[in-house]
């Protein structure tokens, strides 16, 4: 028998299982969390949804142990698997005290945790970029066998911010995996207004390292091309860029209404790619899930985002006093 | 004692640090082989290695967001910005991203990075050289401002500055840089920030002032004292966050200020100073605060910088006002 494609790249079934798992994990928060808004118990969902594949299979691929993360505001699925909780990203979407991220402080999606590694970010986009080299300037200083990991939009791969970083540590051959989530969209601006090259993964060669566009709807896909980068960068080979080609499925935020500027048919055409459905599939057909282990997972899963919203709702706030600590040392 | 211009106080600032803890990284435009435009950083790299002191490409953006990398992963980065004109490429990096950083992370993370960068008027560079940008990164909550006006205050300065867990953008005013040399110790001492210092004692009128004004508001005092005016001059050192106890205990013993600031008068600090003294000392004072300040227009080419400057013949017409008002 031939072997199996997740086999062929030295994952087990266990593992498939698990990367499975935490995809549809991220769906279901970032479903919660819309149902949240529209109720009117949460005041901002900025989505992950088309776009999980790419994240959990790219963070399968790194040492989730050590490796840092610089994502930005749509990786769900990159923060869960690097080991935030269901609960800790509720409390942030009801900006409670005990939110992780911020303790309430930032806006909602605006990950961070230092025990997890996970670098904390700013609302202009694209300035987790250079920091994300700043972790890998200092890994390479260190000898240290980890690699920085950053993730951005296609928009984001348009400011000064990733001109400046990718230059950097395409110079110092930093350990560096850049991935850009390529949804086709910055926020209403199709990508023919946004670049005038074919693949973000063009631009790699500007800065002296290897440009990839992978299919980001196959998990599987995603996690070939990082694993390899950061063989690459453990190996002092430098940086890498990725493009994940993937969609969006929802408005860019609560806030926004997609149908004013996109034929909402080609939202439903790529739902019919959806990748949580395509990985169950392949799953199914490897033998690895069967439809009754699949309904144990779902339910499973809704137990716990259950459970992260009962116990993030009924959490306290912080009190108001609170916001005027933490400017300077104390 | 050594005698040191305030240049040479700044690179030995540097070197003892260096020496002294080695996650103290020195980086930014021509700072390794070239030793930096002014030579601030020469040789440093030839004593503590490339992996110390580098070269960045030329992208502002990049040195302040890499810093931050680098702090979050325990270093102590002081990145150089080539002329502080250019933090414009970089805004964001210090007032939006390194300020915050303890804030918005829930006292989790901080950004201990102390920029330096050369600014000020009087040496013949042109506008976004020359141009006293500090009222724009003091607007910011959470980054410290400091501006030493002599090379022991820089040295003392510069090491609190890079010992501090906040981040600290320490201007270094270029007129100042081999103007004239003081008295400074070769040992490592600090000087606490967020203090202002009376650089001249006096009784009649407090001049509040920093940087390269500290030296007209003293050259003011000098001609004054033959007129038997008395003048007391406060350096703050560092201008974010200020040390209004040391005014306002003055301002109690004077009764008149003036304050003097080198930037535009719609700029800078001479503004929130004023506001502060009239809110709390406002019974104290015999003449309303006045400021010294330049106009309100963009920094002037070289041949109009002399006239548009302010100097200690605008300080002794202010100081007059107020005394007889």
């Amino acid at each position: 028998m031939t072997k199996k494609r997740h086999e062929s790249l030295g994952l087990s079934d266990e593992q498939v299982i698990e990367m499975y798992k935490m995809m549809l994990l991220a769906r279901k928060v970032d479903e919660r969390m819309w149902l949240l808004n529209r109720a009117g118990k949460i005041p901002f969902v900025i989505s992950c949804q088309g776009q999980e594949a790419a994240q959990v299979g790219a963070s399968f691929a790194l040492n989730r142990d050590e490796d840092y993360v610089a994502p930005y505001y749509r990786d769900l699925g990159v923060v869960l698997a690097f080991g935030m909780t269901a609960r800790e990203l509720m409390l942030a979407a009801f900006a409670k005290a005990e939110d992780p991220n911020s303790g309430g402080r930032q806006m909602p999606s605006h990950f961070g945790q230092k025990k997890n590694r996970i670098l904390t970010g700013s609302s202009p986009v694209t300035t987790q970029v250079p920091h994300a080299v700043g972790v890998g300037l200092a890994a390479k200083m260190e000898e240290k066998e980890i690699v920085s990991f950053v993730t951005l939009g296609e928009g984001s791969s348009n400011q000064g911010d990733f001109h400046e970083g990718l230059n950097f540590a395409g110079v110092h051959k930093l350990p560096v995996i850049t991935m850009v989530e390529n949804n086709g969209y910055a926020i209403s601006v199709p990508l023919d207004k946004q670049l005038a090259c074919e693949s973000i993964a063009d631009r790699g060669i500007g800065y002296g390292m290897p440009g990839i566009s992978v299919d980001g709807n196959d998990p599987l896909k995603v996690y070939e091309v990082v694993k390899n980068a950061r063989e690459r960068a453990i190996n002092g080979e430098g940086p890498t860029l990725i493009e994940a080609r993937t969609a969006r499925f929802t408005a860019h935020s609560s806030d926004d209404d997609d149908s004013t500027y996109r034929d909402m048919q080609e939202v439903e055409k790529a739902r019919e790619n959806d990748p949580i459905l395509t990985f169950a599939t392949y799953l199914k057909e490897a033998d690895v899930l069967t439809d009754d282990s699949l309904k144990e997972i779902d339910d499973a899963l809704k137990k716990i985002v259950n459970e992260a919203t009962d116990y993030a709702e009924n959490a306290p706030f912080a009190e108001p006093e609170s916001a005027l600590k933490y400017v300077y040392e104390e | 004692m050594a005698q040191m211009t305030m240049i040479q106080a700044i690179t030995d600032a540097l070197r003892i640090e260096l020496k002294n803890d080695e996650n103290v990284l020195v980086f930014g435009e021509d700072v390794g082989k070239n030793g930096g435009v002014f030579r601030a950083t020469e040789g440093l790299q030839d004593e503590f290695g490339e992996k110390r002191v580098f070269d960045t490409p030329l992208a502002e953006s990049a040195i302040n967001g890499l810093a931050i990398g680098l702090a979050l992963e325990g270093f102590r980065p002081v990145p150089e910005i080539q002329f502080f004109g250019f933090v414009y490429e970089t805004m964001d990096a210090i007032n939006g991203q390194m300020a915050r950083m303890r804030y918005r992370s829930g006292n989790t993370e901080s950004a201990p990075i102390t920029i330096r960068s050369p600014f000020g008027g009087g040496v013949n560079t042109p506008e976004l050289h020359a141009d006293s940008l500090e009222g724009l990164i003091a607007q910011q909550p959470g980054v410290k401002v400091v501006i030493p006006s002599t090379p022991y205050d820089a040295k003392g300065l510069l090491l609190a500055s890079i010992r501090d867990n906040d981040p600290v953008v320490f201007l270094e005013h270029m007129k100042l840089y081999r103007s004239f040399r003081g008295e400074v110790p070769e040992e490592e001492y600090t000087i606490e920030l967020g203090k202002a210092d009376v650089k001249r004692e006096g009784k009649d009128v407090t001049i509040v002032t920093y940087g390269a004004m500290v030296h007209s508001a003293l050259k003011a005092a000098e001609q004054l004292e033959k007129e038997n005016i008395d003048l007391e001059v406060i350096d703050l050192r560092t201008v974010s966050p200020i040390d209004y106890e040391t005014i306002i205990e003055s301002v109690q013993k004077t009764n008149r200020v003036v304050v003097v600031q080198e930037a535009q008068r719609q700029a800078g600090i001479a503004a929130n100073v004023a506001a502060e003294i009239q809110e709390r000392a406002i019974l104290h004072l015999e003449a309303p605060v006045i400021r010294v300040t330049a106009p309100d227009t963009v920094y002037p080419f070289s041949e109009a910088e002399k006239a548009w400057l302010p100097n200690d013949k605008d300080i002794i017409e202010k100081v007059k006002y107020v005394l007889n008002f």
